[in-house]
């Protein structure tokens, strides 16, 4: 809906503009283009979310039925043990569930895949600031892929100590092996590849938007990846030296986690000297960071989702902004409540507590905001409205849950039992994962040219939000009974025996889960050939993005459009239709 | 928000810096962060420890501070000749540029010879990294900021080529300038690590 596009003097797009390149290679596979490694970054993203799920179901049965066989996968991966999972791998499972859901597809699709394709065209650019830096740091996910599949099939198998690695197991466990030490250079590639992109993205932004956008004028989705990209920048980095010293640890055999008089099989290990807190310290001021990481990018996205789909104004645009902003600052000073069992000073708890309960404040202010633009809006209920609205939701749940455990003295009963994996998946599944569902069921129309159905969409979106809660909200209250978590034979103590009903009940939930995926993927790749056609503006949006054909031209606009407004110009009054696009110039029509 | 608003504003809040610039100093304060994790390890180790220097290298530290002076003083130089080979390209002096540049990597390289020299020699001594976070954290400082140091002479040999070409003038001189902001970074974090591990 490019109505009136201005043309641009010729000082205002700096950048070259490159040709499109020709032959498979260049142009699907080491692309420059920020649309396609965008789509990169999806494709590879959902392939490991499959990976990543079918970990987490292994872990559902062993939870359910220690003793089981495991059906289908048990003969081939547990022969020795006539197909029922020990603990062991176990331990391994858990881990790197963990680990792929966040490193390999929590922050790849929410930062990569919606950050690369979404920046350059909501600001009105032809590309990203630097194209060729863009395709190294999808590219340096490879490597990182390769540490994690290699790690499964290294002797001793992969890493075991949790997806947050506390010394001394990380440094211990398979000392000698290969697991844990590929788990850590893997988990370095992919800072890499995150900072290059956080490099990418702020420069974009700062650089390369079009006349009259403004830094108020732009989407939030941008918004929240500019702040997503100043976490990353400053916070990965020192994920990365921590990492450096666990491989050191295990390779080398320094002491920088490891204290003196630490005794394996009788015998005395020769560290001494080192601070397993220090770790602790290390790794959650990434950590924690990266928490805002995995759920700023999917707020942004929600707020023009439920903008969009409200047919209103979003509510509160600039405490939107500043919220998102407080968010992330206070993100970096609260690590420490991760910490308040771990014996460190209990006055640097009492400060960790208060700074954690103050980003209840900029959080509530955005639940609050998303209320009121959902108040009296028109409210069209798509398959990318219905996940947006249920990412509010959840997230009040696993945002109120925060609250409680941000306490120190109600910590103390709730650390490292279900409450805290209840809490977690709140966030990250109902909140980054609902996020990451709207946002591909809103702009896959964008990138393919085609909508996704949405009557599938709609059951896929039902059976999701149904299992979801049945599988972790029962983990709130089993939690509160005492459920610890990680351990992979509840049954073997007394008091949690009677829990276990619970623990087949949450199975089962988390199978209908995974199932109903099924219809996400045939909606998916369904929808390439046999969608219903796109055009230019499906939804009615208001964003430079919809001015471009579907999907975009290579170089995403045919001239850099101009923009008059902020993006969420809905029931203007100053136009019959009940949208105003960004770059649509009122002045130049003529009267009617 | 729904003025029309005038097509500049973007363009007067964009800073007046190049595309380059923005990126390479967001680059180094990410670098910044990754050395502050690895001296904050260092800083917190060492004040919690009852003895830092074992007694094997007592009373004066294993480490030889006259041969780290020196090669202080060499990188110290580098990033001065880094500085007159950029006011050489402005004035679109090729010959100063490819003798400061030259002379800058010849400066970086000597500190890295140096480096393997003083590392083999301690190591050959039995400083080793697991004998003690006195040495451990020696080689991990020491060791991320000669890697930091590779890159930039690496960084430079890439450049090379285009530099001995002439491609560079006082019109077009952003690379050299952007080599020239990765390459101070590098010795500053040197002084603050000679500093903090050789003098304190």
């Amino acid at each position: 809906m490019s109505d009136h596009p201005v043309a641009h003097t010729p000082g205002q797009v700096a950048h070259e503009t490159h040709h499109e390149p020709q032959g498979f290679l260049r142009k699907y596979v080491f692309s420059t283009n920020h649309k396609v490694i965008g789509i990169q970054f999806l494709f590879s993203g959902l392939l490991w979310m499959l990976i990543g799920g079918l970990l987490a179901m292994l872990v559902r049965h062993k939870l359910a039925w220690p003793e089981g066989h495991i059906p289908v996968l048990g003969d081939a991966l547990f022969k020795g043990n006539q197909g029922v999972m020990d603990d062991a791998s176990y331990n391994m499972f858990f881990t790197m569930h963990a680990s792929v859901m966040i490193f390999l597809v929590i922050i790849p699709t929410l930062v990569g895949a919606f950050g690369n394709y979404l920046i350059p065209l909501q600001i009105g650019a032809r590309d990203m600031a630097f194209p060729t830096l863009n395709m190294i740091s999808y590219w340096m996910m490879w490597p990182a892929y390769a540490c994690f599949i290699a790690s499964f099939l290294v002797e001793g198998g992969a890493a075991t100590g949790g997806w947050t690695a506390y010394p001394p197991i990380s440094v211990l466990e398979g000392q000698g092996q290969l697991g844990q030490t590929l788990w850590a250079a893997g988990v370095i590639c992919v800072g890499w590849s995150s900072v290059m992109g956080a490099i990418n993205y702020i420069t974009t932004i700062i650089k390369l938007r079009a006349p009259g956008m403004t830094f108020f004028r732009m989407p939030l989705a941008v918004w929240s990846l500019f702040v997503t990209a100043i976490l990353t920048l400053l916070a990965t980095p020192v994920l990365a030296s921590a990492m450096i010293c666990l491989i050191l640890e295990r390779v080398v055999g320094t002491s920088f986690f490891m204290t003196a008089n630490v005794f394996v099989g009788g015998t005395e290990l020769a560290h001494s000297g080192g601070m397993p807190l220090l770790w602790q310290h290390m790794f959650w001021f990434y950590s924690h960071p990266a928490v805002y990481i995995m759920i700023l990018p999917a707020m942004g996205m929600v707020s023009d989702i439920i903008s969009t789909f409200a047919r209103k104004p979003l509510f509160g645009y600039r405490p939107m902004v500043y919220s998102l902003c407080a968010i992330a600052g206070l993100g970096f000073v609260v690590w420490g409540h991760h910490m308040f069992q771990s014996g460190m000073n209990p006055y640097l708890g009492m400060t960790f507590m208060i700074s954690t309960t103050m980003i209840a404040l900029p959080s509530a202010v955005k639940v609050f905001n998303w209320l009121g633009t959902l108040w009296g809006g028109q409210i069209r209920f798509t398959a990318a409205m219905l996940n947006a609205v249920a990412f509010v939701g959840m997230f009040i749940i696993g945002g109120l849950s925060g609250v409680f455990m941000a306490s120190t003295p109600v910590d103390v009963q709730l650390h490292d039992t279900y409450f805290i994996v209840a809490h977690l998946h709140y966030v990250l599944f109902g909140g980054s994962m609902f996020g990451i569902f709207a946002g591909i069921y809103m702009w896959y129309p964008k990138m393919f040219g085609r909508c996704m159905n949405e009557r599938l969409g709609r059951w896929h979106f039902g059976g999701t939000f149904i299992f979801f809660n049945i599988t972790f909200f029962t983990m709130h209250y089993i939690g509160l009974m005492g459920m610890q978590r990680r351990i992979g034979v509840p049954s073997n103590f007394e008091l949690l025996k009677p829990l276990q009903p619970w623990q087949i009940l949450m199975t089962v939930s988390a199978f209908c889960l995974f199932l109903f995926q099924i219809l996400f993927i045939i909606n998916f790749f369904r929808s390439f050939k046999h969608g219903e056609k796109a055009g230019d503006n499906p939804w009615e949006s208001n964003s430079l993005e919809w001015a471009c054909s579907s999907p975009p031209w290579h170089e995403n606009f045919e001239v850099i459009p101009t923009v008059y407004r902020g993006p969420y110009e809905y029931a203007s009054p100053e136009v019959e239709e009940d949208y105003l696009p960004q770059s649509r110039d009122t002045k130049q029509e003529p009267a009617s | 928000m729904s003025d029309t608003g005038s097509a500049h504003a973007a363009q007067r809040e964009s800073f007046g810096a190049t595309p380059g610039k923005i990126g390479m100093w967001l680059f180094l304060a990410s670098d910044a962060m990754g050395f502050m994790g690895l001296i904050i390890a260092y800083m917190v180790l060492r004040i919690a420890s009852p003895v830092w220097i074992p007694e094997q290298w007592q009373p004066d530290g294993a480490l030889a501070i006259g041969l780290t002076a020196v090669m202080t003083f060499i990188l110290i130089c580098s990033s001065m000749t880094m500085v007159l080979a950029l006011a050489a390209v402005r004035r679109d002096d090729q010959k100063g540029l490819v003798r400061y540049l030259g002379l800058t990597l010849l400066g970086g390289l000597t500190f890295l010879g140096l480096q393997v020299y003083e590392w083999t020699h301690l190591i050959h001594s039995g400083f080793t990294a697991p004998s003690s976070n006195y040495a451990a954290t020696f080689f991990s400082l020491t060791g991320f900021h000669g890697a930091h140091v590779t890159s930039g002479v690496i960084y430079l040999l890439i450049l090379f080529p285009s530099i001995l070409k002439g491609k560079f003038s006082s019109t077009n001189h952003s690379p050299i300038e952007l080599y020239g902001l990765f390459w101070h970074f590098v010795d500053l974090v040197w002084i603050i690590l000679f500093t903090i591990i050789y003098l304190i």
